[in-house]
């Protein structure tokens, strides 16, 4: 029985940028940040309240996952906005949008009231989605 | 029924003042905070302030300032700087204070805390793929190639 999901990707156009965007802006915390040599990092960040599961920010190199003509199409999709990578959850959705709009987070969506809850779309610095969503009481 | 766009923008106006004052704690948590000064820029009551403040993030503003304190004093602590100037670097005034409010949130004193964050930076260094699930280092190709 599977019971749990503790890693999960995200492919990033650049590390080091991911690295502020999800640390600095979202204020998520960093759980590993390993050097696996020349131009290569293992980096997983989590949400403050979820310290089990880690997001790996994926840098796409040419390598073992992606070979060249590969990897230059996925940074072409991911810059694109192509991938949707999940939902994330908030105390205060309206408290939360002004916050990370005074931090400079692209928002798509403004936050609406649907008829599955309360939600706004953003992007992170590579392109990639996220919904975001209040916590229901 | 939707609200009177009075209300709306009402409500829009006091969550930007509620995050102004999340993000000055942000910005001066190592200084000496009067969170009723806060509060008075912001334009509340005292106790408005912290019940809009509280809803919005979950705990009221002194709370979020100790945590915000400690958070960083684990980023300071990771550096390998000494407790004691981790305690005053981020406002604290009190050593037996500090290290009270630290091990009441992460269950360990700030120096046992430190010991087993610098241990595995080190272990880290040296053995980057113990923290890394085997398939994605695989299929980074960062694994050793083995002869079978």
């Amino acid at each position: 029985m599977i019971t749990k999901m503790n890693h999960v990707s995200i492919f990033v156009l650049n590390q080091d940028s991911a690295f502020d965007f999800y640390v600095n802006k979202l204020g998520f915390n960093v759980h590993t940040d390993a050097s696996m040599g020349p131009g290569k990092r293992w980096l997983t960040v989590c949400p403050p309240e979820q310290p089990e599961l880690e997001i790996s920010l994926m840098a796409i190199n040419e390598g073992m996952m992606f070979k060249q003509e590969a990897a230059e199409q996925m940074r072409v999709l991911v810059s694109k906005g192509t991938f949707g990578f999940g939902v994330f959850e908030c105390n205060d959705l309206l408290a939360t949008y002004e916050e990370l709009k005074a931090k400079g987070v692209e928002f798509t969506k403004e936050p609406t009231k649907e008829f599955y809850g309360f939600e706004a779309l953003f992007k992170d610095d590579s392109g990639n989605w996220f919904s975001l969503g209040e916590k229901k009481q | 029924m939707p609200q009177p766009a009075a209300t709306i923008f009402l409500k829009i106006y006091l969550y930007r003042r509620v995050v102004q004052a999340k993000l000055f704690i942000d910005a001066h948590y190592h200084q000496p905070i009067n969170l009723a000064a806060i509060a008075d820029e912001a334009y509340f009551s005292k106790y408005h302030f912290i019940r809009l403040f509280k809803a919005a993030y979950g705990n009221t503003p002194h709370q979020y300032l100790m945590a915000v304190r400690i958070n960083n004093a684990q980023l300071l602590l990771k550096t390998g700087m000494p407790v004691t100037d981790v305690c005053y670097a981020i406002g604290f005034d009190s050593i037996s204070s500090f290290s009270a409010l630290f091990k009441r949130i992460t269950k360990h004193s700030p120096a046992v805390w430190q010991q087993t964050e610098l241990k595995r930076a080190a272990e880290m260094k040296i053995a980057p793929l113990n923290f890394i699930p085997n398939c994605f280092a695989q299929q980074n190709g960062w694994t050793p190639n083995r002869n079978f």
